[in-house]
């Protein structure tokens, strides 16, 4: 008998069950009863974000006052009344070259983002543009064994947020294809175990910044021959290195506790060695496995800002710190977009590892 | 010579100081095609008795003897139905049974295979929940597929721990029968660990009670000289079943007893009496 997949069910699965609170209330199928469930789950939520942005709003007002207040004082002490009097028209017009500068509003972060689109639009007609006008002159170049010309203009905040995701999976993919076999083959052996301990704990505790240095000693010399830019191998094996120890130990932690009486059928059944690790041990601690892969998920995004801040790497840390160091007046806000783009791309991935573990695990694990 | 037979078997837990001797000068032999049934309380070191059988587990001396030859290991000639069923929860019905009989029988086709697995799903009456896993199954469904498991292998001896210690009484009873129609097919022979002496007398041709631990050994043991098929409602005023019954019950009453006395030895109390102050100071008024 197969049962039917319905929309409550595919998006429970995927950790976003509210949704089908939303499609109840449209369709008109929530009962009374569940009023209490449609306040508790839609209304609240609701009213926290109103909350959350009317506080902002008002906190960004008192501290643009404060800026402004401050302003006017200083041209007074400084400079005496009439400069005083100017800074405050000034301040009044809105004018950049007097505007505190400061925690911006809702309404400006919002103004960004939508700025940030539009240059995105901008950019990659450009590009377009750029690819179809080299696209003979490339051939030519290819038919002449040339290096085609390629485009090297400013890139946009989409693809920032590309290559970041990019530079995240790359990261996160070593880091399983390292921790994964390692965390097996530790768990499995107490003289492994014995032997990485030390190395365990004495480097997971490293500070991103600290592994993207040693990264950076050992990559800078291995590739010093390729003229290629290495800040992207930099940046991914730092944040690989930086967040695999979680599914490391986990993964260690999962194989050597399996349940006994799962070890004694298969010594019942006489499996080998090898169907036991695949057959026992390893379907009974994908749980655990699970658990360390998503927290190495997220660990890897919240590093990787940092990373590609010091790698120089192009990615949404980098443009967090152009857009610091560049000081124009809407940086502030572009770095709150920057801010909420990189949450809710955290919360995305993490939602992403739970559908895939509930698909492959048979312990299904409800969302948080 | 005896089909299973143990010899002496000593087995102690932890070393040193810290040892704890959990069996004892256990001596015991099985013959083939006997349904013998071992009745003990919680505790007194069954489950060890069981594994040393099985060979899950090595006595720390004496030898267990298994068609003469000594027991090294687990085999499949030796199945096993577990106090907690231990079914694979990430797999389902089927495919529990499947992985246990591709071990056994690895030369065997595929759709062989298959369908030994669905005989012995059909056998235990879980045709229709075969694509479920354990987890959807109710306790008496999961320690039937655990007897399918068990069954499927075509193991010539059965060992059976405590398999319906954690099942409620009606179930309890039906599995009883359903174990004993598919054990009269073939009779081959069986060990039952159980600590239900009603449950010892019904299923089995002969029952030992196993002394409460530590150092756990077998009591004396009682025949059941009852005519198989047996009957629950008609067992209930079978003179033999009623006589073997009180016996039982009475000897693992009677240890049951003399342990509570021993523990209750009286433990000599130091001689001590409030000294008296009164003397030692002198009051001036």
């Amino acid at each position: 008998m197969r049962q039917s997949i319905t929309l409550g069910k595919v998006t429970k699965f995927v950790g976003l069950g509210f949704l089908t609170t939303f499609k109840d209330l449209f369709t008109g199928k929530l009962e009374k009863e569940d009023l209490k469930g449609f306040l508790r789950k839609i209304v609240v939520p609701i009213a926290s974000v109103f909350l959350f942005i009317g506080l902002w709003h008002m906190g960004a007002k008192y501290l643009y006052n404060t800026e402004a207040e401050f302003k006017i004082q200083k041209a007074l002490t400084d400079q005496g009344p009439e400069a005083a009097e100017a800074m405050r028209e000034c301040i009044a017009s809105g004018d950049l070259s007097c505007k505190p500068n400061t925690l911006p509003s809702p309404a400006q972060v919002w103004e960004s983002y939508k700025s940030l689109l539009k240059d995105h639009q901008i950019i990659s007609a450009d590009k377009a543009n750029f690819i179809e006008k080299t696209a003979t002159l490339n051939e030519k170049r290819i038919a002449a064994g040339k290096d085609p010309i390629v485009y090297t203009g400013r890139p946009s905040f989409v693809d920032q947020i590309l290559r970041s995701l990019k530079t995240v999976f790359a990261g996160f993919l070593l880091a399983l294809l390292i921790a994964v076999p390692l965390g097996i083959f530790i768990g499995l052996s107490p003289t492994l175990k014995s032997a990485f301990n030390w190395f365990i704990q004495i480097f997971k505790p490293v500070s991103p910044v600290v592994w993207y240095l040693l990264v950076f000693m050992i990559v800078k010399t291995i590739l010093i021959d390729s003229s290629d830019d290495s800040s992207f191998t930099i940046s991914f094996i730092s944040v690989g290195l930086c967040s695999m120890w979680a599914t490391l130990v986990n993964t260690a932690m999962g194989v050597s506790t399996v349940d006994k009486d799962y070890i004694n059928v298969a010594k019942v059944l006489k499996l080998g060695a090898f169907q036991k690790v695949f057959k026992v041990v390893l379907p009974s601690s994908l749980p655990l496995i699970f658990t360390g892969l998503k927290i190495t998920l997220s660990v890897a995004w919240m590093v990787l800002i940092a990373i590609e801040l010091l790698a120089q790497s192009p990615g949404l840390g980098s443009f967090v710190w152009e857009e610091f160091q560049n000081g124009a007046n809407d940086s502030n806000a572009k770095i709150i977009v920057a801010m909420f783009v990189i949450g809710i791309i955290g919360f995305l991935l993490d939602r992403l590892m739970l559908t895939i573990q509930n698909m492959v695990s048979f312990n299904k694990t409800e969302a948080i | 010579m005896a089909y299973l037979e143990l010899n002496n078997i000593y087995k102690t837990y932890g070393q040193g100081d810290d040892a704890t001797q959990v069996l004892s000068n256990i001596n015991l032999s099985i013959e083939e095609g006997e349904f013998v049934a071992i009745v003990g309380f919680t505790g007194s070191g069954k489950t060890t008795l069981v594994n040393l059988i099985n060979g899950l587990l090595e006595p720390t001396s004496g030898e267990v003897l298994f068609k003469g030859e000594p027991v090294k290991g687990t085999s499949h000639e030796r199945g096993v139905i577990f106090q907690n069923y231990s079914l694979l929860p990430w797999l389902t019905v089927g495919q529990n049974i499947y992985m246990a009989v591709k071990e056994v029988f690895p030369k065997k086709r595929k759709q062989d295979l298959k369908e030994v697995v669905d005989d012995y799903v059909e056998m235990v009456g879980l045709t229709p929940a075969i694509n479920k896993r354990p987890k959807e199954l109710s306790g008496g469904m999961r320690q039937r597929v655990a007897v399918a498991r068990a069954l499927a292998m075509q193991p010539e001896m059965i060992i059976m721990d405590e398999p319906l210690g954690a099942l409620d009484a009606l179930t309890r009873g039906n599995l009883q029968d359903e174990i004993l129609k598919i054990w009269e097919k073939d009779r081959r022979t069986a060990l039952l660990i159980t600590n239900d002496v009603d449950e010892g007398i019904y299923m089995a041709d002969r029952i030992i009670p196993l002394r409460p631990g530590p150092n756990a050994t077998l009591g004396p043991e009682f025949k059941i000289d009852i005519e198989r098929p047996r009957d629950k409602t008609e067992l209930n005023d079978n003179p033999n079943f009623k006589k073997t019954r009180n016996a039982i019950i009475e000897y693992l009453m009677d240890i049951g007893d003399a342990r509570k006395a021993e523990a209750k030895a009286p433990i000599k109390l130091p001689d001590l009496a409030p000294k008296s102050f009164v003397d030692q100071f002198e009051f001036k008024l």
